[in-house]
């Protein structure tokens, strides 16, 4: 059964080692939903977050595939009980006089910050689980979105020092 | 001492034990080929006439002699007519290392003349690639190539070098070679409980790939298969592993392998998958491969385990070691039921047809096989002349024949015998080609004349892109839609041409006559047999299909 699944990559930080992971996805006919890169605290080393879809043949076979790459230092799948996973979301949404409100409120609830504020619209910046993300936009999803926009999971395990 | 970037490829490659270079000038590697001239009695260069030729003779180099075969090829279009000799290795994991220059480092990115983004080009048909930012990475780069190529599964692995770097100077300090690693721990509890699994099994088969050869353990494998009375098959990529032809060594497994190695894997009882990786030429569907069977495998790549066919016990590592570790806990059997049953399979094996001096494929090849013996390294294009030498040429020696297996590259042959001949100048090297792929490189002919790597070429001229027309007669109806090749060509002119000595032959005393000749001349040589166009390679089991569709005639 397909499943979403969080893999941290930590490879080393050199040019085309991104095209690398991102081609082998490619090649091998997977999608990657999300993907978050940032260089780690030795600044020879970069972690890539990724997001995808998948069962577990498929994903036995793209973490050795994955593992084989030579610039890869290691894979793991992440796990909601082991790691602690945040995603930031933007979403830009048209408001009228009486409908505002009744947003701020919500986004309050959240959590969630206003961060620009027009006459007739308003973007919400909202950072947590991405559950918690879907969760927020499934609420506000009778309103007027115009746009929306998401970083991805980015990643850490908990407690282990890596 | 300082050397220029260009002494210090050199120096690096003679250093990790690099005899012969194949390669091309061009203004991006000028300054390689400047320092190359102080080193040209250390090391043997071979200029091939396309660089895709150059690639192929790398790798015909390589999988000849088991060391890892050397290419070098100049910016732009030197680098990409590398790709299909790179892809080539890559796919059947033969250990290369390709050099290409670049335009200067100032320039990359601009556009500059002959400049290709090589190392994005190449990203997906090597192991792993380099390019080069940093003259002081140069020899570190070199050395861990080599060592990359050379680890776990291997293959290529590219190094782009833009100009500038091969005219500034660095010191060389002459490093060690890197250590080859890859090897994986192996956990004693693994290998009883695979041996358990063998000790269990009451109709066992041992299907052994490619990976036999690339782990040198083909005595390993024949030890096992004695001991306990194991038969095994091979794929196209381990003929030869298997040693002589008997009652254990059934032979060629797949599409155009015998009924009795498919039969064989069909009725077994656990299928022992050595090196090799259920490709869609052998588990030609995979859902009703070896339907009865357990299956269990061992290979050096965690990502074959479970890939093409979920397996239902495996062993990572290094095949030599698993197979010699692993024989004290295999009891002996004599197995002689599975193997009366084997018999009985035989039977039904296909045999050619025997017309008196009729000039079938198989005839030429086994007359070329015993006349030369064991030593003998047969090298093949790719077609319906491919099939036909991987069935009828006999080889008990491993490294003994040489094909795309995995990519399939028409064109391929000269150029590889031309490496493998360039590695084993005192064995004898006989292409088998055909038409349709001779004529895609036959200008490495000159190469071979230029440099006087006396190679024997046979063409089996069927007047067609024989293994397309096999299908279209046998599944398209016989629609036989651009795979006829009616013109008429010399091939003795064009043997002449190049230097070489050419025969055409029409029977197979002909035949006979020319090779008898051919085998006292001191050059390259180009034979070509003319067989008939509607000749098919038997038995077939067609894509995704079992033993149940099988083609016999
Ligand atoms: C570079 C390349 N192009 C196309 C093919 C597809 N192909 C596979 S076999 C074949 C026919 C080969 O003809 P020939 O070399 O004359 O050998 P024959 O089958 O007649 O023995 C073709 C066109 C290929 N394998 N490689």
């Amino acid at each position: 059964m397909k499943q979403m699944r969080v893999l941290s990559i930590l490879v080393e930080n050199n040019a085309g080692t991104l095209t690398r992971v991102a081609g082998l996805f490619a090649r091998r006919g997977y999608n990657i939903d999300t993907l978050t890169v940032s260089e780690t605290k030795d600044p020879s080393f970069s972690r890539i977050t990724l997001t995808a879809s998948l069962n577990d043949l498929e994903l036995n076979q793209l973490v050795s595939q994955t593992a084989k790459l030579e610039e890869v230092i290691s894979i793991e799948e992440l796990f909601e009980t082991n790691s602690v996973m945040r995603e930031i979301l933007l979403v830009k949404v048209s408001v009228s006089d009486d409908c505002r409100s009744k947003l701020i409120e919500i986004t309050d609830v959240y959590k969630g910050v206003v961060v620009d504020l027009s006459p007739d619209s308003m973007i919400i910046e909202l950072t947590g689980k991405p559950q918690k993300i879907d969760a927020f936009i499934r609420v506000i999803d009778n309103y007027n979105i115009v746009n929306i926009c998401r970083t991805g999971v980015t990643a850490l395990q908990r407690g282990k020092g890596d | 001492m300082e050397y220029t970037g260009a002494e210090i490829i050199i120096k690096t490659l003679i250093d990790e034990g690099v005899d012969t270079l194949f390669g091309y000038p061009g203004g991006a590697v000028i300054d390689i080929y400047n320092a190359l001239y102080n080193y040209r009695d250390q090391i043997r260069h071979i200029r091939p006439s396309h660089e895709q030729g150059g690639a192929h003779a790398a790798d015909g180099y390589s999988r000849s002699t088991g060391k890892t075969g050397v290419v070098l090829a100049t910016s732009g279009p030197g680098a990409t007519n590398l790709v299909t000799g790179i892809a080539t290795a890559y796919m059947d994991s033969i250990p290369m290392v390709c050099i290409t220059g670049n335009a200067a480092s100032h320039l990359i990115g601009k556009d500059a003349f002959q400049e290709i983004d090589i190392f994005g080009a190449t990203m997906s048909v090597t192991k792993h690639n380099f390019m080069i930012t940093d003259i002081a990475d140069l020899q570190d780069t070199i050395r861990r190539a080599f060592k990359i190529a050379n680890s776990g599964r291997k293959g290529p692995v590219l190094i782009d070098v833009p100009k500038d770097f091969t005219q500034l100077k660095y010191p060389y300090e002459k490093k060690e070679s890197l250590p080859i690693d890859g090897k994986h721990k192996i956990v004693q509890s693994d290998l009883e409980k695979f041996a358990e699994i063998i000790n269990q099994a009451e109709r066992p088969i041992i299907y052994a790939g490619g990976g036999i050869n690339s782990s040198d353990s083909s005595q390993e494998l024949r030890a096992l298969m004695d001991k306990a009375m194991i038969p095994a098959v091979n794929t196209i990529m381990a003929i030869g592993v298997l040693g002589p032809l008997d009652q254990l060594n059934l032979g060629m497994v797949g599409m155009h392998g015998k009924n009795s190695s498919n039969y064989s894997i069909e009725h077994s009882d656990l299928v022992i998958a050595l090196g090799t990786r259920f490709s869609d030429r052998v588990a030609l569907n995979t859902k009703h491969f070896a339907p009865d069977a357990k299956i269990i495998q061992v290979d050096i790549d965690q990502s074959e385990i479970d890939k093409n066919v979920v397996v239902d016990f495996e062993i990572v590592g290094d095949l030599k070691e698993i197979l010699a570790e692993i024989l004290s806990l295999i009891e002996e059997k004599d197995r002689k039921d599975w193997l009366a049953q084997i018999e009985e399979f035989r039977k039904e094996d296909y045999q050619p047809p025997n017309g008196s001096d009729s000039i079938e494929p198989y005839k030429i090849i086994r007359h070329v096989a015993e006349y030369f013996g064991e030593d003998l390294i047969f090298v093949t294009d790719v077609g319906q002349h491919q099939m036909w030498t991987a069935q009828y040429c006999a080889r008990t020696k491993p490294r003994t024949f040489l094909t795309s297996g995995g990519l399939g590259t028409m064109g391929f042959g000269f150029g590889a015998s031309i490496g493998a001949k360039a590695g084993n100048p005192d064995k004898p090297v006989v292409l088998i080609s055909g038409d349709g792929s001779f004529t895609m490189n036959m200008n490495e002919l000159k190469t071979a004349v230029d440099h006087q790597i006396n190679t024997i070429t046979i063409i089996l001229n069927n007047h067609a892109l024989g293994m397309v027309r096999q299908w279209q007669n046998l599944l398209y109806d016989q629609r036989y839609s651009e795979t006829d090749i009616d013109h008429s060509f010399d091939y003795v002119k064009l043997a002449e041409a190049f230097g070489a000595k050419g025969y055409s032959c029409a029977t197979i005393t002909e035949f006979k006559a020319a090779f008898a000749d051919a085998t006292t001349q001191n050059k390259p040589i180009i034979i070509e047999a003319i067989i008939d166009k509607d000749e098919l390679v038997l038995p077939m089991i067609p894509a995704g299909g079992t033993v149940e569709d099988i083609i016999m005639e």
